[in-house]
This record gives C-alpha cells, sequence and structure tokens, in this order.
C-alpha cells in the first residue's frame, strides 16, 4: 500500500502537521548548479537557499570553493585550476566527493530537504557522478545552469564578490582581475553545457544572460515548478526596498493589538515626513504598496503618489485577542500568553494567525517584490518582520523578535551576496511596541513574570 | 484621493453597530482595492510617474505596466492550442482578469458555412487565403473592442499564426493599440498525441459532422500538411525581441523569452503547471455538522451523526472507486479532518481550504444576522461576490486564497478534496468555468460527491449523492434585495434548520 511508504519516509512530525505548508517533496532534492566561474552560481545558490528555507524547506548551500580554500589553505595562482594539474585536480575531487557526504549527511542526519551544490559542474563526467551518487539514494536531481557571454555582466560579478573573496586577499585589483580571467579560461576548454538531446532526460532550467531566456526541462514536482518560478522572477537589477510600518495609531498609543485604527496625531505627522524623506530620496519609478487596514492607507495618503493596497499585507490576526492589552491578554487568556511565549514563531492565536501563516501569505508579495524594482512598502510589524527575515536571512527563532520600530524606515538594497540595510529614524516620537519574550515562559507563571517586557502605553 | 472608511464596519469596537458606507465610498472602496493583477482600474488615475520600465525598446504607445496584455498562439493544427486558449482564458477570469479568446476557426466557420475539405488550407488556394486574412482581420477588429470599449484586460488571439509574416502583422497591430504581445507556442512531434488531439476534439468539430471518423482524420492530416511547409518556428535568434514561451512535447520541456511583466510571469506559471494526464478530481464537502444541523454558518463544529455515517459511505466509495495514487486533501477545520479521517489513508491538510470566514457573523443563524445586521445582510444579497462580510473575507478574497490550491491540483493527477461550501463553489467555478455572479450560488449540498473528468476542452461533472440525509445548506439570493426590506423578505429563502 502506497501510504505504507510515505510513513516510512516523512518525519512523525511532518506527517502528522498541522502547519499550513502541505508537504513539498517525499524524496530530498539535490539542485546542482552548473556554470563557467562569475556566472552568478554563488548568488542564485544562497539566493535560493534564502528563499526556500523563508518558506519553510530546509535548504543549505554547499559551495565547492569553500571546501577547496579549507583543503589548500593558501591560493596561489590561477595555475592551480590548470586542466593538467594532476595534484590539484587530485584534490577538487576529494572536495567533491567530501560535499557530496556532507549533503548525504545533511539528508539522512539532519532533516535537510534541499541541498544546493554550488560548483562549475562543467564537465559531463562530473555530472555523471553527481546523478550516480543522487540514484544511490534516491535523492532527486535538478539542474540550474547559468549560461553568459556578456563581457561587462561577467566584469560586474567578479568586481563584485571575486575581488574581495579570501583568494584575493593580498593581491591588487588589477592583478586579481588578471588572475580570474584566466581562472575562467582553465575551465572554458573542457565546459560542456546540458545538451538538448543528450541530456533530454535530465531535470534542469538554463538561464541565459541573468534571465533573459530560459530553458525548462522536465520539471518533476512542486518543488522544481517553484524553483524554477523564482528563478524566473528574480532579476539583478540595482535597486531599493523601502519597509516601513504606518504611522503610529490610536491603537498604538493604548497598548492594544491589532484592530483597524486611524492615525495618531503623530502618526499623520510621520506621514507627512515620510512624504518629504521620500522625496528627498529622488528614487526613480517607486511604486507604493500599503495593506488593506486604515493606518497603512492614510500613511500612503500623505505621499501624494499612487499606491497599491495588498490584502495580503494586512496585519497578523490575532483572532480572540484582537484590540486587547497585553494585561487583559494574561488577564483572560494566560496559558495562550504563555504558549506564544514558548513558540512565537508557529504560535496561532484562537481563532487568528500565526507567523507561520503570515509567512505563507506573504509569499505572493515577495515574488512580486523579486520582479519589482524601487518600492516602498508601508505595512505592519509582524508583517515587517516577516519581510525582513526573508531579505535579511534570519530564521524562525528571531523572525518574530525582530526590531521594527515605528516611524523608521529601513532601506535594504542587495549588493554582493546579500542586502545592505540603511536605518532612517524619521524624528517623530512614537510609543515602543516591541515586546521582548520574557524570561519566565512557563504555562503557571506569574503575570508579573508575564508582563515583564510589555513596552509602556497609556 | 481620500477614503474615510474601507471596511463596511466600524471598527473601533466590535461592539458598536457597524456604520453603512455611503454609496460614494463604496465606489472608490471597488477602485483602490486591488488584487495585484488588477491594477488596470488604479493605473488610470495615476498621479505619479506613468512610465513604466520594461518599454523602453519599443516606445510607440505609452504602456504602463498594466495595459492590456495579447496573448496570441503558434503552432500547427492539433498542437493543442485551443485547449491552452480555453484553460488559460478560465484560469485568468476565474483570478479575476477579464479575458477573452478569439479562435480565428470560428470566425472562419462562420464566413464559410460549409467545410467542404483540406482543400480550403491549400497555400495556392487564392480565395481561401483572401478569407482567411479576413478572418483575422475581422479577429483582430473585435480583439480591439474587446481590450478598448469593453473594458478586457487579457486578449487570447487562438490561430496557427505559423508565418513570421503573420505575426508581424499582428505585433504591428499590437504596437498601434499600446498592447503587450506573448506568444504562446505549442510544439509536437509525437504521433500519438496528435492522433489523440485529433481524435478527441476535432471528429466532434463542426467541419466534420457528415463524416466518418477515417475520413475525418485522414481530412484532417491533409490540413496540417498544407500549414507545414510554411511553417516558421519561433527563433531563440530571430524572434530575440519578443516575448514568448515555446511548450515543447505537451509540456516536457519550455523555452521562455524575455518575460515583459507580472501577468506574463503568472502565465508562464500556469502552462508549466498544467498537464493532460487523464485523471479526476473528486470535491465534496465534509460530514454534516453540529452547527449545520443548528442552521448556523462557519464556526469549527465537530460532525454529526449523519456526518459521522456520511464519513463512512465516503470511505467506501472511494474504496471502490479504485483510484490510482489518490492525494486527499482537507482543511484545517475538524469538520473535514474528521471526514477524512474514516478514508484511513493520508491527507494533507491546507489552511487555504478553510471555509470563508464570516467575521461578525460567525456561528450566526441567517436569522440572528437579519436581526443584528440587516443592513449588512442585504449588502451581502446584492453582490455576494464581492460583499466582504465585517472582520471576516469575501468570495472574492476566498478566490484568491485559493490559487494555490487551484496551482497545485493542476499540476496533481488525482485527488480528493473535501472542503467547505462556499470553498467547494469556488473551486468548481474554476472548473466549469462560472462567473463571479453564478459562483456564490452554485449548488454543492452536503453528502454529494463531484467527480470532474477533464474531457476535450472542458470538463465532465458526475454527481454522486452518497443516500445520508442531511441539512440544506443553501440560501438563494431572495427576490427583495433592498436595504429597507421587510425581515421576511430577507429570510424567506433561508433553509429549514433546528
Amino acid at each position: 500500500m502506497c501510504y505504507l511508504f510515505l510513513i516510512a519516509n516523512i518525519p512523525f512530525s511532518d506527517f502528522f502537521s498541522l502547519s499550513s505548508v502541505p508537504q513539498f517533496t517525499n524524496s530530498p532534492t539535490l539542485i546542482v548548479m552548473v556554470g563557467l566561474p562569475a556566472r552568478g552560481k554563488t548568488y542564485i545558490s544562497k539566493k535560493l537557499t534564502r528563499y526556500l528555507n523563508w518558506i519553510g524547506v530546509p535548504t543549505k548551500v554547499f559551495n565547492l570553493g569553500q571546501y577547496r580554500r579549507e583543503a589548500v589553505q593558501a591560493y596561489k595562482t590561477f595555475e592551480f585550476f590548470l586542466p593538467d594539474n594532476e595534484e590539484a585536480m587530485k584534490i577538487r575531487k576529494a572536495c567533491a566527493i567530501t560535499a557530496l557526504k556532507d549533503i548525504h549527511h545533511y539528508f539522512t542526519q539532519e532533516q535537510g530537504q534541499v541541498a544546493v551544490f554550488d560548483a562549475t559542474n562543467t564537465t559531463r563526467d562530473r555530472r555523471a557522478d553527481i546523478l550516480c551518487f543522487a540514484k544511490e539514494s534516491g535523492y532527486k536531481v535538478f539542474f540550474v545552469e547559468s549560461i553568459c557571454d556578456d563581457p561587462d555582466i561577467i566584469e560586474a560579478n567578479i568586481m563584485e564578490v571575486k575581488l574581495s573573496s579570501p583568494d584575493y586577499q593580498d593581491c591588487d585589483k588589477e592583478e586579481a582581475l588578471v588572475d580570474f580571467l584566466k581562472r575562467i579560461e582553465c575551465y572554458k576548454m573542457s565546459y560542456v553545457p546540458l545538451d538538448d538531446e543528450m541530456d533530454r532526460n535530465l531535470s534542469y532550467i538554463k538561464i541565459f544572460n541573468v534571465g533573459f531566456r530560459y530553458l525548462v526541462n522536465r520539471v518533476q514536482d512542486h518543488i522544481q515548478s517553484r524553483i524554477v518560478y523564482y528563478l524566473m522572477n528574480i532579476h539583478v537589477t540595482p535597486r531599493s526596498i523601502y519597509l516601513c510600518r504606518h504611522g503610529e495609531s490610536e491603537l498604538n498609543l493604548l497598548g492594544r493589538i491589532g484592530g483597524d485604527s486611524g492615525l495618531s496625531p503623530r502618526g499623520n505627522k510621520f506621514a507627512c515626513t515620510l512624504a518629504g524623506f521620500i522625496q528627498s530620496q529622488c528614487i526613480r519609478n517607486l511604486k507604493v504598496w500599503t495593506s488593506h487596514m486604515k493606518r497603512t492607507i492614510q500613511t500612503a495618503e500623505a505621499l501624494g503618489v499612487a499606491y497599491e493596497q495588498w490584502k495580503a499585507l494586512n496585519e497578523i490576526d490575532a483572532g480572540v485577542c484582537e484590540e486587547l492589552t497585553y494585561e487583559e491578554i494574561q488577564e483572560h487568556y494566560p496559558e495562550e500568553f504563555a504558549l506564544r511565549d514558548q513558540d512565537k514563531y508557529r504560535y496561532r492565536y484562537p481563532k487568528g494567525e500565526s507567523y507561520e501563516d503570515l509567512v505563507h501569505r506573504l509569499e505572493p508579495v515577495i515574488m512580486e517584490l523579486e520582479r519589482q524594482e524601487n518600492v516602498l512598502v508601508v505595512c505592519h510589524q509582524a508583517v515587517m518582520r516577516c519581510l525582513l527575515a526573508y531579505f535579511l536571512d534570519k530564521s524562525a527563532e528571531e523572525l518574530p523578535y525582530l526590531k521594527c520600530p515605528l516611524h523608521t524606515v529601513l532601506k535594504l538594497t542587495p549588493v554582493a551576496y546579500g542586502c545592505k540595510v540603511e536605518s532612517v529614524f524619521l524624528n517623530v516620537e512614537a510609543v515602543n511596541t516591541h515586546r521582548d519574550r520574557p524570561v519566565n515562559v512557563d504555562v503557571s507563571r506569574d503575570p508579573q513574570d508575564a508582563l515583564l517586557t510589555v513596552p509602556e502605553h497609556i | 484621493m481620500t477614503v474615510s472608511s474601507l471596511s463596511p464596519s466600524d471598527s473601533n469596537s466590535c461592539l458598536r453597530a457597524p456604520r453603512p458606507l455611503r454609496a460614494s465610498e463604496r465606489r472608490r472602496v471597488e477602485t483602490l482595492r486591488s488584487a495585484p493583477l488588477r491594477r488596470s482600474r488604479t493605473a488610470r488615475i495615476m498621479r505619479g510617474s506613468a512610465r513604466s520600465h520594461g518599454t523602453q525598446e519599443r516606445d510607440k504607445c505609452v504602456c504602463m505596466t498594466n495595459c492590456p496584455t495579447l496573448i496570441v498562439t503558434v503552432g500547427l493544427p492539433a498542437r493543442g492550442k485551443t485547449y491552452i486558449s480555453k484553460k488559460l482564458t478560465r484560469y485568468l477570469n476565474w483570478i479575476g482578469v477579464p479575458t477573452k479568446e478569439f479562435n480565428v476557426g470560428q470566425y472562419r466557420r462562420d464566413c464559410v458555412k460549409i467545410y467542404k475539405s483540406f482543400e480550403f488550407f491549400r497555400p495556392d488556394n487564392e480565395e481561401g487565403l483572401k478569407i482567411r486574412k479576413q478572418c483575422a482581420s475581422a479577429a483582430l477588429n473585435d480583439v480591439q473592442q474587446y481590450l478598448g470599449e469593453e473594458g478586457g484586460q487579457v486578449a487570447v488571439f487562438d490561430a496557427t499564426n505559423t508565418t513570421r509574416e503573420r505575426r508581424e502583422t499582428i505585433v504591428r497591430f499590437a504596437e498601434q493599440n499600446g498592447y503587450k504581445v506573448f506568444f504562446v507556442e505549442s510544439v509536437c512531434e509525437d504521433p500519438d498525441v496528435i492522433a489523440e488531439n485529433i481524435v478527441q476534439v476535432k471528429l466532434g468539430s463542426p467541419d466534420y459532422t457528415d463524416c466518418n471518423t477515417d475520413e475525418a482524420i485522414e481530412d484532417f492530416m491533409k490540413r496540417i500538411k498544407c500549414y507545414e511547409n510554411s511553417y516558421q518556428t519561433l527563433d531563440e535568434d530571430l524572434d530575440r525581441e519578443l516575448s514568448f514561451i515555446k511548450i515543447i512535447d505537451v509540456g516536457r520541456r519550455y523555452l521562455v523569452n524575455r518575460v515583459l511583466d507580472h501577468i506574463q510571469s503568472r502565465i508562464v506559471y500556469y502552462l508549466m503547471n498544467i498537464h493532460i494526464t487523464p485523471r479526476s478530481i473528486y470535491l465534496c464537502r465534509h460530514g454534516e455538522s453540529d452547527l449545520n444541523v443548528k442552521g448556523r454558518i462557519g464556526g469549527d463544529s465537530g460532525l454529526s451523526l449523519r456526518g459521522k455515517e456520511f464519513a463512512r459511505y465516503l470511505a467506501k466509495f472511494i474504496q471502490d472507486q479504485n483510484i490510482k495514487d489518490l492525494k486527499v486533501w482537507t482543511s484545517q477545520m475538524k469538520r473535514t479532518i474528521q471526514t477524512a479521517e474514516a478514508l484511513s489513508v493520508p491527507y494533507e491538510q491546507w489552511k487555504a481550504l478553510n471555509e470563508i470566514d464570516a467575521g461578525v457573523c460567525e456561528e450566526m443563524m441567517y436569522e440572528e444576522i437579519q436581526e443584528n445586521y440587516p443592513l449588512e445582510f442585504a449588502l451581502r444579497d446584492q453582490d455576494k461576490y464581492r460583499y466582504r462580510y465585517p472582520k471576516g473575507e469575501s468570495y472574492e478574497d476566498l478566490v484568491q486564497r485559493l490559487e494555490p490550491v487551484i496551482m497545485e491540483l493542476e499540476r496533481q493527477e488525482n485527488v480528493l478534496v473535501i472542503c467547505h461550501q462556499a470553498v467547494m463553489r469556488c473551486l468548481l467555478a474554476y472548473f466549469l468555468d462560472k462567473s463571479a455572479d453564478e459562483l456564490p450560488y452554485l449548488k454543492c449540498p452536503l453528502h454529494t460527491v463531484l467527480k470532474l473528468t477533464p474531457v476535450a476542452y472542458g470538463c465532465k461533472v458526475e454527481s454522486i449523492s452518497l443516500n445520508v440525509d442531511a441539512v440544506n445548506t443553501h440560501r438563494d439570493k431572495p427576490e427583495n434585495v433592498n436595504i429597507h426590506r421587510s425581515s421576511e423578505d430577507a429570510l424567506q429563502t433561508v433553509p429549514p434548520h433546528l
């Protein structure tokens, strides 16, 4: 019976999981990058890993360059990569085997679900070895090949991420650039791209010139379909994403959570100041997004530009606790209050939502943010924490405690493999709405212990 | 652009009676409340920068992010173009993007009343060519009307469009009108797939009503031949400036070029998730619940005795059907989970399948809603699809949250979805192409399984009542939907309950 097979392969907790994320795949997936150096493989690996982890699929990157740096302590020159350097070939092959072993461990012992094998994997032989390895353990394989022949893009890549690599710490920029280009040449001779005919039975996506064109072959399942969709929506055009909350609201002042109140006088002042700030930034083609709730809309109205409302950006639904103060929650639902402190990410308010649910509903927003260029998102505390966690690769444990104070704009600018964050406080006072995790999260704790970290309010 | 209240309820305290929206506010609420795809309304009142960066290459007509899209199919006959056109149109309309298909074959049939033989399609048949060109023009005119006066957002131009020349004409037409063009080419050389296509949809075509099967197949094969010589497939190099997806061998492989915007990205994602492997989708509601029996809506109650009986009958029904690799999905509410439990097979819970949130009306009887919220009750009857319960959801919201479920249903094969009345109506509307007006009144009685099997261009529906009695929970639209109507008029169509 097929369902017995299922029970054997899924961890018990996932099988009877009450989470909102359906089981994406039963067998682990090995994503294998393919491409010459400086084609964005590591950029894609890291970004994809960040995305998959955020939506709840345990994913990890295994970067072969890292293994090589650990094996060969000091990098000398491109000569290490010459195809006839037998000594080096031995080392590189050993590194690949170690990496695959670690991947095996990640899948079998660490509950990983997706592993990204980030290396050039430019020869058919190497790819055949990987396929063999995967077949033995029943892992699905999905190749992601990045092909680029635009010399400007390649040079920009090298400038952004290679020159600052540990390999080139002691070189000057010119030397490093020359050496790296020679390194690329070492691979070119033996590079065999995925072939339409010979590789017709493999599952892969070929990305041409940073997303101009894609060739997708034999997508096997849901997770591969999601990966393809994601990869087809990301871009590398420079841009910035501005995140902020609505201006201080009337309920904020009263220390009440949720609800749909309007802005307080200080909140209104913030909205006007925000308008000034946005103008001063001179942002090209800025899109402005808000939720469907009054306080974000009123904030956006002050900007005097067109904006788009997303229901998905609405604040977390606190269910029975909507519009209560923390003191009232402690009074009426002390057990719930404690359970929330025990696992703030997964805890779901009765008749409400959890942070985990929020992430799920924000996924289309993230996808659209990836497609867009300059965007200002005017949202709410829990929502902003989820979005920030995506951009800054924060774990589920950290996410619900990220600091997102009122009247502060976060400017996120993608740079190298991550995101630069600039925090701009717009100098309009507001209440603090951040409640830290208290020390005592026991269900039988004193009200005093429970309310220790509640911020002040009227 | 000021809006002082966006939800029908006054939300500072849930104990106060909701303030009714003034008519002017309601209209503005409609324009501002937009799902990411339906931007066209807000765009027309945009005050900010109106230039979309995506149109630097072709500044013939200022193309804002949400200018209409013209989808153009490309491919030899019997390659699934019409199948894809209709399915894509159905999907886009369901998610709220007004879409219409324009099938040139239809125009040809209207023009040339009687189809004689494949000779009409011979490349040297000048008369035939003239007529076909006129039909294409007529179709494009109608496209213009649809995307212009009728407020359509996407038009699907379903024809072979196999020559570069024809495609260039269309691209010029689109440029003149400020439409974005996206080509969808279907390439297939598998003779089995083609033969199956012909049997499924061509033999039943009006063109072949008076022929026997063999004659029809033979004629159609010759028809395909007429196109083959002049067929110029979309080329990676020659057509690199165009936006397109090439679907190869029914989805084994895809080539995607220059996706310009959100809607094209969604279209590509959708096309990459559909398949034509035969399968069936079973839709049913949870067994009768305790709240159902009391005539109360929403809530999270368990099954009544009859509901439990239904669950057992459902288990037997599913077993008897002998379905290959059946997946079972439920919501996260007790009543669907309890129903699935009786099946003794693994099932997957989707929060997205939860029943519509009735907000302040949760767990009320219709009589109580009429008593406490008579205005809301009437507003709901006026526009059941878009009406949002105070602190709750609308059917329109439901559709948005069900979209990932539909996408996954497309990817899957045999699935049984155990859900709820409003949810089942939304899913059914997707499969049976029901409009937003019909959707909230689709009949989805308890203890009845609907078996949907894709066939030809649509879906076959079999309704199986599992012979366990249950209350009726279907409330028809009453005659009087005026906000000043009497209680009697309002409650006229409420089904009986305890």
